[in-house]
């Protein structure tokens, strides 16, 4: 048989994607669909045992106080974290940037905890900040501060948290941004100190417009990873894992939960719906408003 | 104005030590720790007064340590090869073979990255349950074997290269997988190391799936491994500072003598992911 050129190309694109796509139809989109139809049933082993409820767990959703906490912490984490680490980011690349020695080396220091297992580096923050002999209490009390409660406080575990996914992350935005800075050509920097701008006006008019792209892909992706914070929350309180009194709880850790330790898949699986929901939103809703067209 | 210049330099210098101090404190006081019996843990001493690597050898042999490491170390090669291959040759199909449909499949693969892992694990774990996946490499493997993300990166690699050079390996008869493997992938080097790091550091920190998956003590990866084990041990802080220790040290270690590709990596895929 003869194929011809073009036929040969359909038939070879075919084998090349015939995995791929089975892969991403049965393990990405299917179990997707799943999620939405488990949400409208009762969970049970045996499929035959499992009742239509409709969006009754969705009903649940909306009264439900630890969903609520759930909630309300998530979109909390992202709005203390995510701005902190990249306005933190920033400074350290601009410092960076300016520092006549050894920038490889401080930009590797930076970046080292950025690399290290997020499980082993929450456990040994667990214990920096352990109330009783934890190092940052020893060094706040020779600073003559009193010791703090940390992870134990209701009110202080939330931001303690947040700061621990900061230092993990803090490198990873300052290689980006210290990209971005060095793309910007030197040229633009001289034209506009010819015309008589100095320090803050440069930043102001090259600097940060010409950084929209990096901030942009900085804050949905830096926002997309605390809405599914996890990891972090339950090891930095492993015996009270979400606490203490569910001041740490997030969506991912309440649906973890909900389907695993209390094997009700149903509510879970609507928690994740909603969770699915939010993240879209967000980031449809960040890349609209942050995007920014240059004219240069 | 040159002295000015120069305590800006010193200011700077300064704020970055200051803040490299944050960065490397704690790694510093987990490897001081491990290395302390018990009883000096809780003493005020930074360096340990009688060290001892006695933690060390309670953690390698007497915890399944070393089979979680290697449990981990399995999943994560497997699939960042998986995911180099069939990512980048995807890919590259996307990006090269005209073929009717081709919009409509990277549509579909690229909509795959807006759904969370969180809403996949429980169909996932649905779907193993009924299969007998439940605490087999096979159930910790397969959800990671091909990535959207890849195939996306590899497409906008690919779509960057000359049409000539395929069009000489025709020439040359070259099949069309010979002009994807021979022609192809050794143009778009930088990514697949990118994308090779990116993967395994994925895999290797994997926790949620993971924790779900696995039933067994022999089974676990070695972040499960760590949160359980640390779980247990509630305060013998010498343990897990060891535990810890003995995972971070090693990636610490390929980070100092890789640093420059890592991070260019990083740069590359942040940049044009």
């Amino acid at each position: 048989m003869q194929l011809s050129l073009r036929g040969r190309e359909v038939l070879w694109a075919s084998i090349f994607l015939a995995i791929p796509l089975a892969f991403f139809l049965y393990f990405r989109i299917l179990p997707a669909f799943q999620a939405l139809y488990l949400s409208l049933y009762d969970w049970h082993v045996d499929p035959s045992q499992r009742r239509f409820v409709g969006l009754e767990h969705y009903e649940r959703l909306w009264e439900d106080p630890l969903m609520r906490r759930a909630l309300s912490n998530t979109l909390l984490y992202s709005l203390l974290g995510v701005p902190l680490q990249i306005a933190l980011g920033l400074v350290l690349a601009l410092l960076l940037q300016r520092v006549p020695v050894a920038r490889d080396f401080f930009r590797a220091v930076y970046f080292a905890p950025y690399v290290t297992p997020v499980v082993a580096v929450a456990w040994v923050w667990s214990w920096m900040l352990s109330p009783h002999f934890g190092l940052v209490n020893e060094l706040l009390v020779f600073l003559g501060i009193p010791p703090q409660p940390f992870l134990q406080s209701p009110s202080q575990a939330l931001p303690t948290v947040t700061w621990v996914v900061v230092w993990q992350n803090l490198g990873f935005q300052v290689v980006l941004f210290l990209a971005g800075l060095q793309s910007i050509p030197r040229q633009y920097y001289e034209a506009a100190r010819i015309d008589g701008a100095e320090g803050w006006r440069l930043f102001r008019h090259i600097t940060w417009p010409l950084l929209n792209p990096v901030l942009v892909f900085s804050v949905v992706i830096g926002t997309i990873g605390y809405l599914q914070l996890f990891t972090q929350v339950v090891n930095l309180n492993f015996t009270d894992q979400g606490g203490p009194l569910n001041s740490t709880l997030t969506l991912a850790l309440y649906i973890y939960q909900t389907a695993f330790l209390r094997f009700d898949l149903g509510y879970a699986a609507a928690i994740t719906v909603v969770l699915f929901v939010l993240i879209l939103a967000i980031t449809l809703f960040q890349l609209k408003f942050l995007t920014r067209r240059i004219e240069v | 104005m040159r002295w000015r210049q120069r305590l800006g330099d010193l200011l700077t210098l300064f704020l970055l030590a200051l803040g490299g101090v944050v960065m490397v404190l704690p790694f510093l006081w987990m490897v001081l720790t491990s290395l302390k019996p018990f009883p000096e843990i809780f003493e005020l001493h930074f360096l340990p007064r009688e060290p001892t690597l006695e933690n060390y050898e309670e953690i390698l042999f007497r915890t399944g340590f070393l089979r979680w490491f290697v449990n981990s170390l399995l999943v994560a090669a497997i699939t960042t090869l998986s995911v180099l291959f069939f990512d980048s040759l995807a890919g590259y199909t996307l990006a090269r073979l005209r073929f009717p449909g081709r919009n409509l499949v990277f549509i579909l693969i690229l909509s795959t990255l807006m759904v969370p892992t969180e809403m996949l694990v429980i169909p996932w774990y649905v779907m193993s349950a009924e299969r007998g996946w439940i605490n087999t490499y096979w159930g910790l493997l397969f959800p990671g074997l091909i990535t959207a993300f890849g195939v996306f990166l590899m497409r906008q690699f690919f779509q960057t290269l000359p049409q000539d050079l395929f069009d000489a390996g025709r020439i040359d008869g070259l099949s069309e997988f010979g002009i994807f493997w021979r022609i192809g992938l050794p143009l778009v080097r930088p990514a697949l190391a990118a994308l090779g790091i990116f993967t395994f550091l994925g895999n290797w920190n994997a926790f949620l799936w993971p924790l779900i998956v696995v039933q067994t003590p022999e089974m676990r990866t070695l972040p499960v491994g760590i949160a359980l084990f640390s779980g247990e041990a509630g305060t013998a802080w010498h343990l897990i500072m060891a535990a810890s220790s003995l995972a971070v040290l090693p990636v610490l270690l390929v980070f100092i003598f890789f640093q420059r590709q890592i991070i260019e990596g990083v740069v590359l895929t942040g940049l044009k992911g």
